[in-house]
């Protein structure tokens, strides 16, 4: 795909996201815009996967865990607009019995999504563990994962990152949503990570950067990556981001981390936002 | 006369160890985790026979958790080994969320389980893990009561598709299943049958309900025992069926009495026919250093214990 058409996608995406949470006026559209573009390429372009039929275990087929499950909108809709199930169900995001819950969840068998997220810290763990059946296996698929920058507070996370290069686990790429926010302000301000990229490198793995707005870049270092997998090396990239990415008045804080947009807003919003593919 | 025959005396960890290693040779999905403790938990054996199946993690359990609910997803049965302390509270969020409510099939091997683990005190005996995993949605609860039924119902939860907590121990017990026991999860073992009190019991108090059955004889009580080795799901029928002749009831667990094997019987008597209860367990206290033995006496879940809550729980029909 062009990076046009990724773009075209991409924008739709957004519209999606921010007509999902005021629907309810609840979910977190500030993450979820940022990570639009990303999820974009990697469900449209890079991964290889069979959204026509889904299967659990995916066998010959890359697997990614969404591990800062808040972002759900953002996920959601790209699932949706690329084939796992009705463009329509969107509607339900949040909504009693709705398969789409407020964040991922097997529980009511939505395709595309293999293990809860919420509770943060854990996706790499879950990544690890499928990593290492597809070694068993001989299956050569790779296996992504997102995290919020934030999320790295979480312990879980580097007992899995020191397991994944002790193991040289070299089937797995995970990205960084580095946008420097969190809840309660800028993540420099609440619990400071300090210097993310000599951490990962300390733990053994190999390190990329990329601008997460820029499906050039976006596109030539998940290439770069994947080229780099069967190394004996784990591979993270650290994604600049912007929360919010695509509206304007809700870039530059933390404020719409978890803040849905009232009609007005909405209305603002949408007008920010070519409707690409058609609403849902 | 009751007699009841025994097989020698064995540890119940050892049980999972072999049932473990048995399931490496017939069962090429299955897979082990492992924290740090493999020669506590027995994974010796399945460890030298199956290299390239078994992980170990180190000291890391929230990744040992996480990572077995990622290779369930592979189509792989992993067992997780570490002290059930380690397997449970240390763990609840990462059991919750990836393992019980994304309903994976992983099973959560837990030795070292209550107060006989002894000398190493409370921060390692824990009172409360049946408790979490039994209020766990898409959880089922397993306490085998000897070596033997260890081994087998390690063998059996390999068949069984979803979440499993099995939990067993550290001190060498009386053996007195018999060794090509089918395990059955949910069905209840009626080991001693009689008519005037139901003891029920899990894991290290069923040979303690036994030698209480025994001594309550030498008094002219007869005592039904049952060995509850599934908490859940619970066997409703064989509860009730037993009370329908007895009339009351003494549950028996090494665990805390909140939350444990006897408030799930008093749920189910307390919803169809109400009978007296008695609880043999730790009345919401932490355990301390001694021998297995020194402990299970001075906090009460002892024979002596089962004997006099029987004899107390028959006064009250």
């Amino acid at each position: 795909m062009e990076n046009i058409e990724l773009e075209k996608v991409a924008s739709q995406v957004r519209r999606d996201i921010v007509r999902m949470v005021s629907a309810v006026n609840s979910g977190h559209p500030g993450g979820s815009l940022g990570c639009a573009d990303f999820l974009t390429v990697l469900y449209f372009d890079v991964m290889k996967h069979n959204s026509a039929n889904f299967s659990m275990e995916a066998k010959n087929e890359d697997v990614f865990y969404l591990s800062n499950g808040h972002i759900s909108p953002v996920w959601y809709s790209i699932l949706a607009r690329s084939g796992y199930f009705p463009v329509a169900e969107l509607s339900t995001f949040r909504k009693l019995s709705s398969r789409l819950q407020g964040h991922p969840s097997t529980d009511k068998k939505l395709p595309g999504v293999r293990m809860a997220s919420g509770s943060l810290g854990q996706g790499l763990s879950n990544a690890l563990g499928t990593a290492q059946a597809k070694k068993l296996d001989g299956d050569k698929s790779i296996v992504y994962t997102l995290h919020g920058d934030g999320e790295l507070q979480e312990g879980q996370i580097w007992e899995a990152a020191m397991y994944a290069a002790a193991y040289k686990v070299d089937n797995l790429i995970a990205t960084i949503d580095f946008n420097g926010r969190q809840i309660d302000g800028d993540t420099e301000q609440v619990l400071s990570l300090g210097n993310l990229e000599q951490k990962w490198q300390a733990f053994g793995w190999e390190v990329l950067h990329m601008d997460g707005h820029n499906m050039a870049d976006i596109r030539a270092t998940l290439s770069k990556a994947k080229s780099m997998t069967g190394n004996g090396k784990p591979i993270v990239i650290i994604m600049k981001t912007e929360m919010g990415q695509g509206v304007d008045y809700m870039m530059g804080s933390h404020k719409w981390h978890g803040v849905a947009p009232n009609a007005e807003q909405l209305e603002n919003a949408l007008s920010q936002l070519e409707e690409t593919l058609g609403d849902y | 006369m009751i007699e009841i025959e025994v097989f020698g005396k064995k540890d119940t960890r050892s049980g999972f160890g072999e049932g473990l290693a048995e399931l490496g040779k017939t069962n090429k999905n299955v897979v082990a985790l492992c924290a740090d403790l493999t020669g506590s938990l027995k994974m010796d054996a399945f460890k030298a026979e199956n290299p390239e199946r078994f992980f170990q993690v180190g000291i890391a359990e929230a990744n040992m958790m996480g990572m077995a609910a990622g290779m369930a997803v592979g189509g792989k049965i992993p067992y997780t080994g570490t002290f059930a302390n380690f397997s449970t509270g240390r763990v609840y969020d990462q059991i919750r969320q990836s393992i019980a409510y994304s309903k994976k099939n992983v099973k959560i091997c837990a030795s070292h389980a209550g107060l006989t683990l002894g000398e190493d005190g409370a921060t390692h005996q824990i009172l409360e893990d049946i408790g979490m995993m039994k209020m766990l949605p898409n959880m089922t609860v397993i306490v085998p009561a000897d070596f033997n039924q260890t081994k087998q119902a390690t063998i059996a939860i390999a068949d069984f598709e979803g979440p499993v907590y099995l939990r067993f121990g550290r001190p060498s017990v009386p053996i007195f299943t018999k060794a090509d026991a089918k395990f059955e999860i949910g069905k209840a073992d009626t080991i001693i049958e009689g008519k005037d009190v139901s003891i029920i019991a899990c894991g290290h108090l069923v040979w303690k309900a036994i030698e209480a059955a025994k001594e309550l004889e030498a008094k002219g009580i007869s005592a039904e025992v049952i060995n509850m080795h599934t908490i859940k799901p619970l066997d409703e029928k064989a509860i009730l069926a037993s009370l329908a002749k007895t009339k009351c009831v003494v549950s028996a667990e090494e665990h805390m009495i909140n939350g444990g094997l006897g408030d799930s019987i008093a749920q189910v008597l307390s919803r169809n026919t109400p009978f007296p209860q008695e609880y043999v367990g730790v009345n919401d206290s932490f355990g301390e250093s001694g021998t297995p033995e020194e402990l299970m006496v001075k906090y009460n879940i002892d024979t002596a214990d089962i004997v006099k809550a029987a004899e107390k729980v028959i006064a009250r029909k």
